[in-house]
């Protein structure tokens, strides 16, 4: 199966907020009220019950006014810091078409993913006490429908497809922005963490921050750590102390329950 | 829209001034955004906010609340001194060439006429010199003096670039960029496209506003064209629709309303049936009296003879001066004279200007009727006080209010069938998703039963005015509730001789054997069935005009004017974008705006006025034949034009003991309001989506402003005008910035409307701070650019 993907063309997004509201929808999220942040974001981060932002980037250059509207969610990396983080086997899962998917039955909420994200993307959910993120909407694309949020978009912003060819499209867009006299417009996947299936075309590539996306995203040394080496030191402790229960019972066989006297 | 959303997408220039697009129309923004793409469009926004849609713009001009005319006065001037015009177009397609009566001048203000001790215009000068015939004289070398071209080159030519920065704020650097943008589509070959909403009709000038974006829309030959056309883009689902089926202003289908020195329909036909004034004008409302008559027919069916007038007698007049629009009802409401109100799909004291007044009024009815899906601020205005507190000091002790108030569940628009009529004139037919819940009933439902019950009082009672309602037809199949279906079919009309459907309204006649219940839409429903109902999708032009995708009035056309797309032997100006073509003695394509047979060179292109070509100048509007600049009626600055005559002095503004104007001294800073994207009107804070999207109410407060008040983000503050203050908390931004205009910093104040004392968000009523001023032509209120304070709290 194709690995699918999602195309932000950020010079095309408006900032209408409609695939929040389809976000919210889909996936049957409760309506809460907004926070003010002094902005006219919805609410100033990502929640667990809230999952697809635009984030608002207001800046001035050269008295010139920008004005960058991008929709931020789970970026559903290649090379997945919350997969590599997550402890409990089963609970974040790669589907076959690419996704990075949470099954919940498995998640014991530990939220090692949420340190493990280089995009500060999924979220603890203070009542059930298990992580939630973006699904790609994976029981839509599961029977061939394109993801809620992309459905929505009035301004064909979004696109979904495979990524080979989204990858080909973005450079074409980039290539086309440059043309129309945007030097730096270019494609944001990040090799840090081979490359996203969310990728962006951002006006000015030079600068992702102005966005508010990392300019080289990574998963942190501590994650690759606890699955690397530490997790083969771990492993040899594990299977130490195993070995060593075993050798216990060889050398002094089964623990005796010590008798008490009987103090009544 | 003279065109449609989906033809935005043939614009090489997008001018977006009035409006924002990108925000409240952001599914129509799909064709902006398509063009831009496609066709690399240059987008020019000019608001005194950098807005979402100035976001993606290529170029921003800031300028000063009300500043409009001046800015577009401007890029005429530029226009016809640097020659970017189309010269060929003007000189064919407008009027341009006519002469002007020899006493026609303007000075210092006020144009040739002016009667200060009336306070209005005699408008003898403003017609064109005639012939022996009846016929306007024209010069087509354009050079005569009298011409209206000679003459709107001598107006304009105040408005330089200095000047116009000078009056709206801009440097005249940035306006320059914009003007050359605007005039790189005076080429044949290119086209531009004008996309206003409420940033333009909220002013105390602003039909004069319009009218002077149809003139850089002529000089550019972008009228008719293929992404051009001047377009507004309507605020709600069916505005248009409800404009279309008449207002205080109109009956339905734009016939002029009947007043009160038109006493017969000889009278009224008289007065509203207009002469060609040149001999090749096809002058179509000459039609008039088969639109009227069929119109009657519709209205009070076999009672309406010609013996009668057709019943004309039954409809009730307005005043030869005053009328029934929004300033005028709650001005008279105040005053006691009226009893009661019913009110469907409004909200007075939330869209009303000055709320206090608004409330003021309601509490001198009787009763007060309202058909909402939901508790509004209008149905609990008598607890007003109580419920607002909390936002700001509301007046009216409810013990001391009388009205009775009755609340009447109403189905909403998905719990109905019907037509909407959206910008783009396209009237689609809808099926109802659901029943409506409870009790709730559909609108025409409640009209026909308060109807049928009303008239078998006045069958008992008699009373005055009776025989408006005893002989007004009401033959449905079931008189209390009328099938949507049936009303559809009666508004496209039928012939009574053969009983069949109209085709369209050429078929109308004016002896009685007609009906149509609004002319314009003659051929929305006919023997073939519900045209509005259609999905087609093909499109044999190639221009996105989907002939066959619903309905678009009138007679299917999508562009109109379309005519004006092609030059004096009906070759069209852009072989790549011809709405029309002339072939083999036909015209085809989109439905021509002309007569369908007719040599290219036969008719004036402009086939609805009497002139047969579009006007530059008009004696049509109150207060003036060009638009001039006036500041708004409340400004921090006099008219840099002429001082001595600052505002409109054609201005309608009421003077009710609440009716407070303030000034300067007190009121230092321009407030304007606006809606965001995520919410409609005073209707989604009922709603959670919307609710959660944007809880808050905010003021939107220049950085600079906010420096000098010392007010942080999110810091409460209060904004008050002369009629009352609102407070909330800043949202600092340098999206707004401060702007020099002459010779001092003006600061403007960002107020969002969506708030109120009811529903599932709360917040202040926005109309709490605006001013019963209104546009004298329209009888809108004047929502943009009035003088407010700042204080943080």
């Amino acid at each position: 199966m194709q690995t699918v993907a999602k195309l932000i063309d950020t010079s095309l997004c408006i900032g209408c907020k409609a695939c929040e509201v389809a976000c919210q929808e889909w996936n049957d999220q409760e309506f809460t009220l907004g926070t003010f942040g002094g902005t006219y974001q919805t609410m100033p981060q990502l929640e667990h019950n809230f999952w697809n932002l635009i984030k608002f980037n207001e800046f001035e250059t050269d008295g010139q006014m920008s004005w960058l509207m991008m929709k931020y969610q789970c970026m559903h990396c290649q090379d997945a810091g919350c997969m590599k983080a997550c402890p409990s086997p089963g609970a974040i899962v790669r589907l076959p078409n690419g996704t990075v998917d949470f099954n919940h039955d498995n998640c014991i909420g530990c939220g090692y993913c949420i340190t493990g994200c280089p995009f500060d993307v999924p979220r603890l959910s203070p009542e059930t006490k298990k992580v939630y993120k973006c699904t790609l909407c994976s029981d839509r694309t599961a029977v061939g429908l394109e993801p809620a949020c992309i459905k929505t978009c009035p301004t064909n912003c979004l696109t979904f497809g495979t990524r080979t060819d989204l990858l080909r499209k973005a450079e074409d867009r980039a290539h086309e922005l440059q043309a129309d006299g945007l030097q730096h417009a270019g494609v944001y996947n990040p090799a840090g963490v081979g490359g996203t299936n969310v990728i962006y075309v951002l006006k000015d590539a030079s600068a992702p921050e102005s966005y508010g996306l990392p300019r080289d995203p990574t998963i942190p040394w501590t994650v690759s750590l606890w699955k690397g080496p530490v997790k083969v030191l771990g492993s040899m402790v594990f299977l130490g102390g195993i070995l060593g229960t075993f050798f216990h019972y060889i050398r002094y066989g089964p623990k005796k329950e010590e008798e008490h006297a009987d103090e009544d | 829209m003279t065109n449609g959303w989906t033809d935005v997408a043939n614009a090489d220039v997008i001018l977006v001034m009035g409006g924002n697009p990108a925000e409240n129309h952001p599914v129509g923004f799909r064709f902006v955004m398509e063009a831009k793409r496609k066709r690399k469009a240059k987008i020019v926004c000019v608001d005194p906010r950098f807005t979402r849609t100035a976001a993606v713009s290529d170029c921003y001009v800031p300028i000063r609340s009300g500043t409009d005319i001046a800015f577009l006065g401007g890029i005429i001037n530029y226009s016809l001194s640097k020659g970017l015009y189309q010269a060929e177009y003007v000189r064919q397609h407008t009027n341009a060439s006519f002469l002007l009566h020899k006493d026609f001048g303007f000075d210092a203000g006020h144009f040739s006429g002016w009667d200060e001790a009336k306070k209005s215009y005699d408008k003898t000068t403003w017609q064109y010199e005639l012939d022996g015939s009846g016929f306007a004289k024209v010069d087509p070398t354009l050079e005569h003096p009298q011409s209206v071209f000679q003459q709107m080159r001598k107006h304009y030519s105040r408005y330089t670039p200095e000047k116009v920065a000078e009056i709206c704020g801009c440097t005249a650097e940035d306006f320059l960029k914009a003007a050359a943008i605007v005039c790189s589509a005076s080429p044949e070959d290119k086209s531009g496209t004008i996309l206003y909403a409420l940033g333009w009709t909220q002013h105390s000038f602003a039909v004069q506003l319009i009218h002077t974006a149809a003139m850089v829309q002529l000089l550019m030959g972008n009228i008719g064209m293929p992404g051009g056309g001047v377009n507004a883009q309507r605020g709600h689902a069916n505005i248009q629709g409800a404009t279309d089926m008449g207002t205080w202003n109109n009956l339905p289908g734009y016939l002029k309303i009947p007043r009160a020195n038109m006493q017969s329909l000889d009278d009224y036909l008289k007065a509203n049936t207009p002469k060609p004034l040149r001999p090749n004008s096809m002058n179509y409302w000459g039609n008039t009296p088969k639109f009227m008559t069929s119109l009657l027919k519709a209205y009070y069916g076999e009672q309406a003879t010609k013996e009668n007038g057709f019943g004309y007698q039954w409809i009730p007049k307005a005043g030869e001066t005053e009328n029934y629009g929004w300033g005028y009802m709650y001005d008279n409401m105040l005053a006691g004279k009226i009893e009661g109100l019913i009110s469907f799909g409004m909200n007075p004291v939330a869209n009303g200007p000055n709320t206090k007044k608004m409330l003021a009024a309601l509490s001198k009815l009787k009763w007060l009727i309202v058909a909402e899906n939901f508790e509004t601020e209008t149905s609990a205005f008598w607890n007003a006080k109580k419920l607002a507190e909390k936002y700001y000091p509301a007046s009216g002790d409810p013990s001391q209010i009388q009205t009775e108030v009755f609340l009447l569940p109403a189905s909403c628009f998905a719990e109905k069938d019907g037509a909407f009529v959206n910008s783009s004139r396209w009237l689609q037919w809808k099926d109802a998703a659901l029943d409506p819940p409870g009790d709730a009933k559909r609108d025409q439902e409640i009209i026909a039963q308060l109807f049928t019950r009303i008239r078998t009082l006045y069958q008992k009672e008699g009373g005055k005015g009776a025989d408006q309602l005893l002989n007004m037809q009401w033959n449905y199949a079931t008189p209390l509730s009328p099938s949507l279906t049936e009303v559809a079919r009666e508004v496209n009309g039928r012939d009574l001789t053969t009983g069949k459907q109209l085709s369209g309204f050429g078929e109308l006649k004016d002896d009685g054997t007609t009906i149509c219940g609004n002319w314009i839409y003659s051929g929305s429903w006919t023997e073939a069935g519900n045209n509005m109902a259609r999905r087609g999708q093909d499109d044999p032009t190639g221009l996105g005009l989907y002939p066959n995708y619903s309905w678009s009035w009138p007679a299917n056309r999508r562009i109109l004017y379309n005519r004006a797309s092609a030059d004096a032997n009906g070759k069209p100006w852009d072989e790549t974008r011809a709405p029309l073509r002339w072939a083999n003695g036909r015209w085809s394509g989109d439905v021509p705006d002309y007569k369908g047979d007719a040599q290219p060179d036969k008719l004036g292109s402009f086939i609805m006025l009497p002139e047969g070509v579009a006007k530059f100048f008009t004696a049509d509007l109150v207060e003036g034949p060009f638009p001039e600049h006036y500041e708004p009626v409340e400004s921090p600055v006099e008219n840099a034009l002429h001082s001595n005559v600052s505002a409109n002095p054609s201005a309608k503004i009421f003077h009710a003991e609440m009716d407070k104007l303030g000034t300067s001294k007190d009121f230092p800073y321009v407030g304007i309001t606006y809606r965001l994207t995520e919410h409609f009107h005073y209707w989604t804070k009922n709603m959670q989506a919307s609710s959660e999207l944007q809880s808050n109410f905010f003021v939107e407060i220049p950085d600079g402003l906010a420096k000098e008040k010392s007010i942080r983000n999110g810091d409460q503050v209060r904004v008050s005008t002369a009629r009352g203050n609102v407070e909330g908390p800043a949202l600092v931004t340098k999206r707004f910035r401060g702007l020099k205009v002459g010779g001092k910093t003006v600061y403007q104040v960002g107020l969002p409307i969506h708030w109120g004392f009811v529903g599932h968000i709360k917040g202040p009523l926005i109309n709490n701070l605006t001013a019963s001023v209104y546009d004298p032509n329209s009888g809108t209120p004047e929502y943009k650019g009035f003088l407010v304070n700042l204080e943080k709290i």
